[in-house]
């Protein structure tokens, strides 16, 4: 029985992220540990949900869901609040309470769109995670990170647009329902179903709506970039297991995404943005996954998201160590620093061959499942896919299984002396080291949490004498093509380029053509013709009527100055319109004589 | 660093790296002819996963798959480089002058 009142875990965070700011110093660096940790707790022990409703929209009966307890959210919940313990445990160092805050609700919110049950909660938590991920950038508080979170923000936006008008067509669609279940691919095609996935494949970092997410998580803190790099991209891929299961179009998505993703980690020189575009890569073998739809597909996404979540940050970790301590993640700028930090280079290079899925690690239980799905598929042109996907497993190796530990700490010596990385940090990268090693000999434990049983074995002699083919012959290019690798002080254009460079001097064209045009209309016809216009039937008949009475005036002998001012009271009230009610009456008198006497006249 | 103590520079010595090389491609070798221990369980190794003869299933075939892919991925990424690579000042981003506050307090 449950000992708890079921609330949504992620209150925990959102809530506890109020008391950050009162905290002082290492207090304050335990609390944003225990709060995850709390939420972990809780979301073990949840079972069966109630839900946690409430009725808001009078067009149905249905109430909003904050809680929907099942497999799949719970491993979702697991992992996101686990890594974000070993996160903040490698963070202890940081005391600035901004960034705690929007991490904890970014967190939060991350864990609130997986427990959401229904479309309303998951676009609020969806809403929740894009503005408190701006802030995570935005408290680097460098130029850069201002700048790219200015158009981090701008793609999330039109990005949760696309999911709302998705979400408000599919509730008409479903007769007012607000349900979130599997969209069926042969019978829900329509244009919310479709929106709705736009504003999801923005989060993935599906191309070409991909480049928000290189531009932005390495211009983040150290730390920052750690937490960015599991949450927007995975809730996106819960969100696809959840809702597009077997959607076809997703299996070509995926695989591009996984090439994509290579090939531009293998022009990049910053090594923080190597790993950047190595997420899109490996969310493109759970989008695929999700496209595939079987039993076998989500249960083999599941668990490569929560393998993948762990080597990942252990990579963001190793690489955040080494920025710390000399302040530069171009690859042209390190190098050599296996001699001063042996252990940032072991943990790391433990991230990166579990990424690679090299026998032995967690990526070698978990992607492969879903390369097994494929396998099993029948599905048109899915023996392409699987190729394209054994293809960028080997290229995994390439861009972050060597290439990203090759340059950082082997390569030429540049000369850094730094020190090893902090206590913390390397206890937060042991723990995740272990995990890494542990689900890779032993992912039991991880396979019981998925949302299907699985009935498979990643260790048969035949599956690892393949594994370390591929993995071998492509060490071996690499090594070969060092010199076609050489890393060049250069960044590399992304679609990006279309809101950076192309777009600005569209919108100066635009100004320049609609506003410019806007001046000539105003000086030309606007002050030319309709000016005399208007100024004629404010003031044409009281200057009419000044016109006649003036030489009656001067005709009673006023002075000059009274006949001034007589005129000048006259134009006022004209203005206004505010004459006498006798004045008015006398016209009017003097009008219908007129009238009457044309009338007679005609006769 | 202290000048007498000796630091461990083993991966930069020349005798180091040839060493290294030699394991890669023992390595290499070694994968591939281990293969061939996967007829001793039918005489026929491993099958493809697409119908009886798909091309998944020839000998050697993932250390073809993996070597091709990645010069190809190589090249790709090369010839892409020609247009896609530019100056790091490009965007004309502003250049920060002091390190900010996440780095190492005592490089800063």
């Amino acid at each position: 029985m449950n000992p708890f009142a079921e609330f949504p875990p992620a209150l925990i965070l959102l809530l506890g992220a109020l008391l950050v700011p009162f905290l002082k110093g290492n207090w304050k660096s335990v609390y944003v540990i225990a709060l995850p940790a709390l939420t972990l707790l809780y979301i073990l022990q949840l079972d069966s949900s109630e839900g946690w409703k409430f009725n808001v929209f009078s067009f149905t009966d249905e109430a909003v869901d904050f809680l929907r307890v099942d497999k799949l959210s719970k491993a979702f919940g697991i992992i996101f609040s686990l890594n974000a313990v070993i996160a903040f445990v490698f963070a202890f160092y940081v005391k600035n309470s901004t960034q705690h805050v929007a991490a904890l609700v970014y967190i939060g919110s991350a864990i609130g769109t997986v427990f959401a049950g229904d479309l309303v909660s998951v676009y609020v938590f969806w809403e929740g995670m894009a503005i408190s991920s701006t802030f995570v950038i935005l408290s680097r508080k460098t130029e850069k990170a201002k700048a790219a979170g200015f158009r981090y923000i701008m793609v999330h936006l039109l990005g949760g647009l696309f999911l709302l008008a998705g979400i408000v067509i599919t509730v008409a669609n479903q007769g007012g329902s607000i349900a979130f279940n599997g969209f069926d691919f042969a019978t829900e095609q329509h244009a919310g179903t479709w929106l709705i996935l736009i504003g999801i494949l923005v989060n993935a970092g599906a191309p070409p709506l991909s480049a928000w997410l290189p531009d932005s998580y390495p211009e983040a803190s150290v730390t920052g970039g750690l937490i960015l790099s599991a949450y927007t991209t995975k809730t996106a891929v819960y969100t696809l297991l959840r809702g597009y299961p077997g959607w076809e179009p997703l299996i070509w998505i995926g695989c591009a995404m996984s090439v994509y993703g290579i090939i531009y980690a293998l022009l990049e020189n910053d090594m923080r943005r190597i790993l950047a575009y190595s997420i899109i890569n490996q969310v493109g073998f759970m989008v695929c996954a999700a496209g595939i739809g079987s039993p076998e597909a989500i249960s083999g996404a599941t668990a490569h998201a929560f393998c993948h979540i762990i080597y990942k940050s252990l990579l963001w970790m190793s690489a955040g160590a080494v920025l710390y301590r000399i302040g530069k993640s171009k690859c042209t700028d390190l190098g050599g620093l296996y001699k001063t930090m042996p252990l940032t280079l072991i943990f790391g290079t433990i991230g990166a061959l579990a990424i690679s899925a090299v026998p032995g690690t967690s990526g070698f239980t978990s992607k492969t499942i879903i390369i097994h799905a494929a396998e099993y598929s029948d599905q048109a042109g899915i023996f392409w896919a699987w190729l394209i996907l054994e293809a960028a497993s080997a290229g995994v190796f390439l861009h972050a299984g060597i290439k990203f530990p090759y340059f950082v700490f082997f390569n030429k010596d540049q000369g850094h002396r730094p020190k090893e990385a902090p206590g913390s940090m390397l206890i937060a990268m042991f723990i995740l080291s272990f995990l890494c090693i542990f689900f890779g000999i032993y992912p039991q434990p991880l396979y019981d949490l998925l949302p299907y049983a699985v009935d498979y074995n990643a260790y048969t002699w035949s599956h690892i004498i393949t594994q370390m083919q591929l993995l071998m012959l492509s060490a071996l290019v690499f090594f070969l093509f060092l010199p076609m690798l050489k890393r060049t002080a250069t960044i590399s254009l992304d679609f990006d380029w279309f809101y950076r460079k192309a777009l600005p001097p569209l919108g100066r064209g635009l100004d320049k053509t609609l506003n410019g045009t806007n001046a000539a209309v105003s000086r030309g016809f606007t002050s030319g013709v309709i000016a005399p216009i208007v100024n004629f039937f404010e003031s044409g008949a009281s200057r009419f009527v000044a016109w006649i009475l003036t030489p009656f005036w001067m005709s009673l002998g006023y002075s000059a100055e009274k006949i001034d001012a007589k005129q000048q009271s006259l134009f006022k009230r004209a203005k206004r319109g505010a004459f006498p009610i006798g004045i008015t009456a006398f016209f009017a008198v003097i009008l219908l004589g007129l009238l009457s006497l044309i009338f007679l006249l005609e006769k | 660093m202290e000048p007498d103590k000796k630091e461990f520079d083993w991966f930069d010595h020349p005798e180091s790296r040839k060493l290294l090389w030699r394991v890669l491609i023992g390595a290499c070798i070694v994968s591939v002819l281990l293969e061939v221990s996967l007829f001793f369980d039918d005489g026929h190794g491993r099958h493809g996963h697409f119908g009886d003869h798909s091309v998944d299933g020839w000998f050697g075939f993932y250390a073809v798959l993996g070597f091709v892919a990645c010069a190809l991925m190589i090249y790709g990424a090369k010839f892409l480089g020609k247009f896609l690579k530019k100056d790091e000042d490009y965007y004309g981003d502003p250049e920060e002058t002091t390190l900010p506050e996440d780095i190492d307090e005592s490089i800063r």
